[in-house]
């Protein structure tokens, strides 16, 4: 597959989450939009490593030549784990405060 | 085309709808599941890129357990579908053209590099998927990054039971 097909996909879930994230009020949604961002993210460091595995494969078919790739996706998906538990905290405790979840809600309690 | 071809074009083709029903989607459960939809097809592009072990570690983090968190979150707050009023279409129209305009620039640019033109991202080959050889790289140059990572994981839980907590020593 040319590279070029995994990175407009990628490029478009990204906006996908993109637009999700400016555009929907309640606060868990725009958290997903941010776990489908960072998992563009993910697919398109993948395809990247593969691609340069590919290259060194023709040569050598033993190569290692990709691994940093997937191993930051690796800690990508370490570092979002670790975010969604804060962040889900967070929201419990603001829906227990104000009994809502919407950030439009949230943004008039500055006064 | 081959078979690879054809499970290149419907994994993708499921993740862009699922990401799609994702941001559209009224119901905040119906939200939960098109993203899960999104996780698997994610989950079929690693496997036909040969990367096994992200694959399954895909599935059982952010399919397993991040969306069972998110699931039981938005069950407990009982949010059947947003009730509010929209009244800001102009607010949905102006993130619509932002976004889209960015994905236009990005998709412009990148494809047009030098440095992608005629190279090709390699399914079902290559071993640097296989988790013997992301095992030994990861316990020998990268096991500063994996126990701090640990660190961070306890630093998480921490926070994440502190700001939870009810705090009973309020003023009545």
């Amino acid at each position: 597959m040319p590279v070029q097909y995994y990175i407009t996909l990628s490029i478009i879930i990204f906006c996908i989450g993109v637009v999700g994230v400016l555009t929907r009020r309640n606060a868990i949604i725009i958290f997903m939009c941010i776990e489908l961002m960072l998992n563009a993210v993910n697919l398109m460091l993948v395809a990247f490593s593969k691609m340069h595995n590919g290259l060194a494969y023709a040569s050598d078919p033993t190569s290692l030549v990709g691994m940093d790739g997937q191993l930051f996706v690796f800690f990508i998906m370490v570092v979002a784990a670790a975010e969604v538990s804060v962040g889900l905290a967070i929201i419990v405790m603001m829906y227990r405060n104000t009994h809502s979840v919407d950030v439009n809600f949230l943004n008039r309690l500055k006064n | 085309m081959s078979i690879t071809q054809v499970l290149f074009w419907f994994l993708s083709a499921l993740a862009l709808s699922g990401a799609l029903m994702v941001v559209l989607s009224r119901n905040p459960i119906h939200s939960v599941l098109w993203l899960i939809v999104v996780f698997f097809a994610i989950s079929g592009h690693y496997v036909l890129l040969n990367a096994q072990f992200l694959a399954i570690v895909n599935l059982i983090v952010y399919a397993g357990a991040i969306m069972v968190l998110f699931l039981f979150v938005v069950m407990l707050m009982n949010l059947n579908s947003e009730t509010e009023p929209q009244k800001n279409n102009m607010l949905k129209i102006a993130g619509a053209i932002s976004g889209g305009s960015l994905m236009l620039i990005m998709i412009d640019v990148v494809s047009s590099s030098a440095d992608i033109t005629g190279k090709s991202a390699m399914l079902k080959d290559g071993n640097i998927g296989l988790i013997k050889n992301l095992g030994k790289a990861m316990f020998t140059e990268y096991v500063v990054p994996f126990e701090i990572s640990s660190v961070l994981f306890l630093s998480a839980m921490v926070g994440a039971v502190v700001i939870g907590k009810k705090s009973d020593a309020k003023a009545v």
